[in-house]
């Protein structure tokens, strides 16, 4: 029987009735009496030197506040970025300035030259138009390798080269590997794009700020994953005011998937101009705003070589990578395709012998940062791309080349530089061929064929590694934040508990999945627990919402808390029951003497702790503990997903005939939300697949900046998905076992999706090893006429 | 500036608007009803879908003025007066059919559209008229599942909630 309510239950979310009913409260919702509005003048050319700036016109139209520019903020620290990588080489990457407004030279479309302020949004926007600005363009760099050619443009002046770092994990010895790849009786190597994408929550970002000159305290309210990283970034690295002044909000937030943890320079705009100007300031984007400033994902151009032996079992990986940074680094761009990306390449697999070579490139597009999965999408399909061509190659069944190669012992080492606690690879595999039916697959692929349409089946397994951490190793990396988090549990004197949270939830519904273990563990109604999180003045301190890392991370701070204050219960009860404290048992909110039938309710001992007259007199009054969780690893949440694709032989059309996932999370606190996590993830993972692409133009323009030329996933482009989580291994170092489940379906989907198209065209007679993302029926097309 | 005068969730509303100001504007920022979401500029998303005259409409895609004398629906208006969720939220709710909620009225709009002139929709009819709806949270998934319930056709043989 499913549970009803605690662990394990599929509680109803209750944030579900404020977003249901028009009354939640984002950032867009939010205006404070007197404020201004801003409107950016972007730069619409990606290369070049501002020769003329003038705003004389611009101030003078009606309503206008203030024009600012970059002389502005001479002076004004820019936006930092969060790792430092130190290259093959021992020196650290190569970390250009990225100012709030441009100081001289344009590096990307949609890079932020001048602000207006002014009463209105549309006053602000008219008198942009009259802002007097002169370009002188310069050749845009676009491609990564031949900006990394010597001699090429600059994109930034002050720099070497345009290569932020060149970087290595795993086997050093070059020449340990040539000889693995040329002992080996078989090498598969594949050329492959993985596609530049807009993140594109629904919610476009916002900032609205103000500043009180009596008291000198500011607020921010902003569309983020995390306001304590921002108030930290901004406060200490930007504007240099002192956090204790500064409040920053993250109210209700409409998706982030990643690009929602930045520290932008909008946020720090607004800050700086609500005390310039002495007003309320306010930004909203606009989606085509969005397009050319949210930081991008993905675009890396890789080779990839697998070594076989006869056998068929894996014995060396070498990839080579360039990895897109854009016009400037963002907070955690640089850590995206090294650590979260080199570190994922052994995949499900016992290869021995890894290299992994990854160049970051700054280019003249927008910045690249981490986008659902970031830098473990990348290395998931790769890897099970090359996998899948090497079956192919050989002969080889793919499922059955995969289960060979498993790792099955944990925990287990890899040779790029993490330790899996534990999985059960194949048991997950089982579970997807029953629940994908694979059984079945030639009879559908027979009815397609009947229909005049190729079927094709693909398959994949992969492994992330989420909730990242500890800080220590993390600090070693090059990592300039802590990887913690922090709840604070308090008992109001009825017995109710507010638990206020750094993890930050955004559509992960915390408020509804975070009270059923404080249930769980107190055994009182998940209604008697609310969940605050968002607000740097109510919340001790958090890293917020990122990288699968909610409940493992923040969720064990939570639940460490809930113990410390069980164990202080505990002490009042044992006072009020005139027992031993060792001898307290708590269940189902009743604090009981083992052995005997006396007991005390939960809300009689809270109500104790603040009433405090038959009370120990060691024990301090309240009821409220706090605690910081840093894990001591990450958690490896794996999978084998399959995915079963029609192509029309006439015009290359693709249509996902069955989705099918079988993920092992570890332990499942809310299957609802769990599934619809996977869901989700599954649903981007195809967009990457199939339709989306962030392109830009020889010039740098970006050609798809809206809606209109960004092909999101919409509902008649995606089945029902069949999704499967009781393949279950606990994570064995945190307290409930969880390993995070918000990625998976983004990095799990797209080679599925891939290798069933390139089965389905092979079934059909055409000799196809690879179409790059997306595959679009133009691609389908143009790869089958060969 | 002109006047418009129109009817929102039952209730005479009127205001003093610019040639430009949008309908969704106009429900958000003169009468803060910000329920009613803008999630682009090319009327793609669908987060601003209300409904005009009984119709679903992109209210980002239309002026205030246009709406001068119409009856405007909004996700306001969708719960009985003692906050009960009516049938399709219900559903939503029922079947996870939102995560972070801003597209969600939208969506809710819209299925209330389809099933006023499609009270048994296919599972086909309910994603070819969700077109103009964009969600990145869900998949799609829970949603279509959600306003295949709230027509009152059985979805518990759909795989997972």
């Amino acid at each position: 029987m499913p549970k009803d309510s605690g662990i394990g239950a599929s509680s109803k979310r209750r944030e579900d009735v404020r977003f249901l009913t028009g009354a939640g409260n984002y950032t867009d919702d939010i205006n404070v009496h007197g404020q201004a509005h801003v409107y950016f003048l972007r730069s619409d050319i990606a290369h070049g030197r501002i020769s003329n700036l003038d705003t004389s016109a611009a101030e003078s139209m009606p309503g206008v506040v203030r024009v600012f520019t970059g002389k502005d903020f001479e002076g004004v620290g820019g936006i930092p970025c969060g790792w430092e990588v130190t290259d093959k080489h021992g020196a650290p990457m190569q970390e250009p300035a990225h100012p709030i407004l441009a100081q001289g030279k344009v590096r990307h479309v949609g890079d932020p030259i001048a602000a207006v302020v002014a009463d209105t949004l549309a006053q602000a926007r008219d008198a942009a138009e009259a802002i007097d600005l002169d370009i002188e363009e310069l050749p845009a760099v676009l491609d990564m390798k031949a900006a990394a050619k010597d001699g090429t443009t600059l994109v930034h002046d002050d720099l070497k080269n345009n290569i932020c770092y060149d970087w290595q994990l795993g086997e050093t010895d070059n020449a340990k590997v040539d000889e693995v790849f040329a002992n080996a009786a078989h090498v598969t190597s594949l050329d492959l794009v993985n596609n530049r994408l807009v993140a594109n929550p629904m919610e476009p970002r916002v900032a609205v700020a103000e500043y009180s000159r009596g008291t000198e305290d500011y607020t921010l309210y902003t569309t983020s994953q995390n306001p304590h990283v921002i108030r930290l970034l901004m406060c200490a690295f930007v504007l240099g005011l002192p956090e204790h002044k500064v409040r920053v909000v993250a109210p209700d937030v409409g998706g982030g998937f990643g690009t929602k943890i930045f520290h932008y320079a909008e946020e720090a705009f607004c800050t700086f101009a609500a005390k310039a100007c002495n007003r309320p300031v306010k930004w909203s984007a606009s989606r085509s705003e969005a397009f050319m400033s949210d930081a991008h994902g993905r675009d890396h151009v890789t080779n990839i070589e697998l070594a076989l032996d006869a056998e068929n079992n894996f014995i060396g990986l070498r990839t080579n990578t360039y990895a897109n940074m854009g016009a400037y680094l963002s907070t955690f761009a640089s850590s995206v395709p090294t650590w979260l990306h080199g570190t994922l390449a052994a995949g499900n697999y016992t290869t021995p012998v890894i290299q992994v070579n990854v160049k970051a490139m700054f280019t003249n597009t927008v910045p690249v940062d981490a986008y659902r999965g970031a830098g473990r999408p990348e290395a998931t399909y790769q890897l099970e791309r090359v996998i899948d061509k090497a079956a192919r190659e050989l002969g080889a069944d793919p499922i059955a080349l995969r289960r060979q190669n498993f790792i099955t012992q944990f925990p287990y080492d890899t040779p790029v530089a993490l330790t899996y606690d534990t999985g059960d690879y194949n048991g997950t595999m089982d579970k997807l061929e029953a629940a994908a039916d694979l059984a079945g697959f030639a009879a559908r692929r027979a009815s397609s064929e009947a229909n005049g349409k190729m079927r094709g089946l693909g398959i994949n397994c992969y492994i992330e590694a989420c909730g990242i951490a500890p800080s220590n190793i993390v600090g070693m990396l090059g990592a300039r934040a802590g990887l913690y988090d922090a709840a604070t549990v308090r008992v109001n004197a009825t017995g109710s508990i507010s638990v206020m949270v750094g993890a930050h939830s955004h559509g992960q519904g915390h408020e509804t999945a975070f009270p059923q273990v404080v249930a769980e563990m107190i055994g009182i109604d998940e209604s008697m627990i609310e969940i605050v999180h968002g607000d740097t003045s109510k919340i001790p301190f958090g890293m917020g919402t990122y990288g699968s890392r909610s409940l493992a991370v923040c969720g064990s701070a939570m639940v460490k808390a809930t113990e410390k204050v069980i164990d202080k219960a505990k002490k009042i009860a044992a006072h009020l029951l005139e027992a031993s404290e060792a001898d307290i048992e708590l269940k189902d909110g009743q604090f009981s003497v083992a052995g005997t039938d006396k007991s005390v309710a939960w809300g009689d001992v809270t109500l104790t702790a603040y009433v405090p007259h038959n009370y120990p007199l060691e024990v301090e009054p309240g009821l409220e503990e706090t605690a910081f969780y840093d894990p001591a690893n990450f958690t490896f949440p794996s999978g084998a997903y399959a995915c079963e694709v029609e192509v029309d032989p006439e015009t290359g059309q693709v249509s996902i005939e069955a989705f099918t996932a079988a993920d092992d999370f570890g332990n499942i606190v809310n299957p609802m939300i769990v599934d619809g996590q996977v869901h989700g993830g599954i649903g981007q993972g195809i967009g990457q697949a199939l339709l989306e692409n962030c392109a830009y133009d020889e010039n740098g323009q970006l050609l798809s900046a809206s809606f209109m030329d960004y092909a999101m996933p919409r509902a008649d482009d995606v089945p029902f998905y069949g999704v499967d989580h009781s393949s279950q291994t606990p994570c064995t170092h945190n307290p409930l076992g969880v390993k995070g489940c918000g990625e998976a379906g983004a990095i799990g989907s797209p080679p599925a999706v891939v290798n069933a198209v390139i089965d389905a065209l092979n079934s059909g007679g055409k000799a196809v090893d690879h179409i790059d993302m997306p595959v679009s029926p133009s691609r389908v097309w143009a790869a089958m006429k060969g | 500036m002109t006047q418009v005068s129109m009817t929102v969730n039952g209730k005479s509303v009127s205001g003093d608007v610019e040639g430009r100001t949008l309908l969704s504007g106009f429900l958000r920022d003169h009468l803060s009803l910000t329920g009613t979401h803008v999630g682009c500029d090319t009327a793609q998303c669908g987060a601003c879908v209300v409904h005009v005259n009984g119709g679903a409409v992109k209210s980002c895609n239309m002026l205030a003025v246009e709406a001068d004398g119409a009856e405007v629906g909004t996700i306001e208006g969708q719960a009985a007066t003692d906050g009960s969720l009516n049938t399709i939220q219900q559903a939503f709710q029922d079947h996870h059919g939102l995560q972070c909620g801003f597209c969600t009225p939208g969506m809710v709009m819209s299925a209330a559209a389809l099933l006023k002139e499609n009270p048994r929709p296919t599972e086909a009819e309910v994603r070819k008229y969700l077109e103009g709806n964009l969600c990145r949270c869900t998949g799609y998934h829970n949603i279509v599942k959600a306003i295949l319930a709230a027509s009152g056709q059985d979805v518990s043989s759909i795989a997972a909630e």
